[in-house]
């Protein structure tokens, strides 16, 4: 990965941070990833990834499946471990401590308390069955953060508010429509206020005519802008209105980066050109 | 050949012992759902030994009869440690532990049904390990195994008989007291036969309705 890269996404960043955030958020990277690779057995899935995200930054990650973006991601939330190299989150390491100046695993206590700033919305949902829409969304905030039944409730329904879902508290996710289970985990993954969120793929499971619905609820939550969100995305359209900056990931390396202009009108490498041409032969 | 004054005169002692048995059952039930549960968390332990040794301890358990495995707990552990366990503990103790091995695999099918999307659900709103386990996955792993608990509990309730071996006085060995007074078999044996088929059946009536229960509850 070379460096220049990597200096113009952050000036690109550095810019929105100004556009967007308010002051104190600073020039820290809440996210940082230096030469980051995953193997699963003798397969490389990511072949060292540096990657930095500024306070309430969104970055598109595109590119082929198999290109080891969602992997990326779930790097973030603890869900995979990183074979090499390391993963910062608000200038703490994520999966390492160091012990006398060398870089040890992380114990579960760590991880616990790291894990608090980074949410996570799924493909799948991954919504809990046996629970109703409120319980979904209020039980972490009461068994996790530790807040009262009323005040978890009260900012679980302003949450269900906001992603349309306010006269649904006491259904059951399997009488909900797909569009409406992802809201529900969106809102689910939001009452726990993190730094940084990752949408996984988050419309890829939806039957086209729900995924209007899950993408506006996206957007209002970019526009709110003090959250980091890595959206990892097939829907090129949305990547380009809501990113600050898109990252085009294939074969296990960030190949292009850059504004959704320079890599939408502009890509630069071949792999992106023809990524793009294949898009839009589909008319996708 | 069918005495009914004989039967009146047998049943009183038989239904008191039936109280008996099913006390025992219902306690034996208790140890195994405790213990089984504990048996299948143990054997998913990511701490290798814990989990070896108690896939041992379950195969070995499994392995060996509940008769010598209480005939041990009553007869043999007293010559060996110097305790002493009255028949009845002896008795809750064998048959629970024998049933736990297999209600320990009834939670292990219960466990992985669960989808794995719902640990990293459970792990993305960082939950802890033990929350994990009480807040999202067995609440999801144990109602749909309700019924293969409920079928287990009428099993144990049928292999009471064996803890008349340790003077354990169930409605087997009642019977069997009543026959050596009275040199008559066949009401009394006949009569157990019929109270066993009585209260399995009933509670198999139970547990077929509760699976309906179940079901509606979880919306299918």
């Amino acid at each position: 990965m070379s460096t220049t890269v990597i200096e113009s996404g952050e000036e690109a960043s550095r810019e929105n941070a100004s556009l967007r955030d308010k002051p104190g958020t600073g020039n820290t990277p809440i996210v940082r990833y230096q030469g980051v690779t995953k193997s699963f057995g003798d397969v490389q899935v990511l072949k060292g990834i540096d990657l930095e995200m500024m306070p309430g930054e969104k970055v598109a990650v595109i590119g082929p499946s198999g290109s080891g973006k969602t992997t990326m991601g779930r790097m973030l939330m603890t869900l995979e471990e990183p074979t090499e190299g390391t993963i910062e989150l608000d200038g703490e390491l994520l999966w390492h401590m160091r012990v006398k100046d060398r870089l040890v695993r992380a114990d579960e206590k760590h991880l616990h308390r790291m894990r608090g700033h980074v949410g996570m919305v799924f493909q799948h949902f991954n919504l809990f069955p046996h629970m109703n829409v409120l319980r979904n969304v209020t039980e972490a905030p009461r068994k996790v953060l530790g807040l009262s039944k009323e005040e978890a409730e009260e900012r679980a329904v302003s949450m269900l508010g906001k992603v349309g879902l306010a006269d649904k508290l006491k259904m059951y996710p399997s009488h909900l429509s797909g569009g409406q289970k992802q809201r529900v985990a969106i809102a689910r993954a939001l009452v726990m206020k993190p730094k940084v969120m990752v949408f996984d793929e988050v419309t890829s499971a939806l039957d086209p005519e729900l995924v209007g619905e899950v993408l506006e609820v996206i957007r209002e939550i970019a526009e709110e802008g003090e959250m980091a969100m890595m959206l990892i995305t097939h829907e090129m359209d949305f990547a380009k209105e809501i990113a600050d900056r898109v990252i085009f990931g294939a074969d296990g390396r960030i190949v292009e980066q850059g504004t959704p202009e320079e890599i939408f009108e502009n890509p630069q490498s071949e792999r992106l050109q023809s990524f793009l041409q294949r898009f839009r032969a589909q008319g996708i | 050949m069918w005495d009914w004054n004989y039967v009146l005169d047998v049943l009183p002692q038989l239904l008191s012992a039936l109280k008996m048995t099913v006390w025992i059952t219902l306690c034996s039930f208790v140890v195994s759902l405790i213990v089984g549960l504990l048996l299948a968390l143990a054997a998913r332990s990511r701490f290798k030994p814990l989990a070896y040794v108690t896939k041992g301890i379950i195969e070995f358990i499994r392995n060996t009869p509940l008769l010598v495995q209480v005939f041990f707990l009553y007869y043999s552990l007293p010559l060996l440690m110097g305790v002493s366990i009255p028949a009845f503990y002896a008795g809750v103790i064998g048959l629970g532990l024998h049933y736990s091995t297999y209600l320990s695999e009834v939670y292990r099918s219960g466990i992985e049904a669960v989808p794995k999307g719902q640990w990293e659900a459970a792990t993305a709103l960082n939950y802890t390990k033990g929350q994990t386990w009480r807040i999202v996955i067995l609440p999801q792993a144990i109602p749909p195994i309700i019924p293969v608990l409920g079928n287990y509990l009428i099993v144990m309730f049928k292999e009471t008989p064996i803890l008349s071996a340790i003077t354990l006085v169930e409605m087997m060995l009642t019977a069997k007291n009543v026959v050596s007074q009275s040199f008559r078999a066949f009401e009394p044996y006949t009569l157990v036969g019929i109270l066993f088929l009585a209260i399995s059946y009933i509670a198999s009536l139970l547990v077929q309705r509760l699976e309906k229960r179940m079901n509606l509850l979880r919306g299918k």
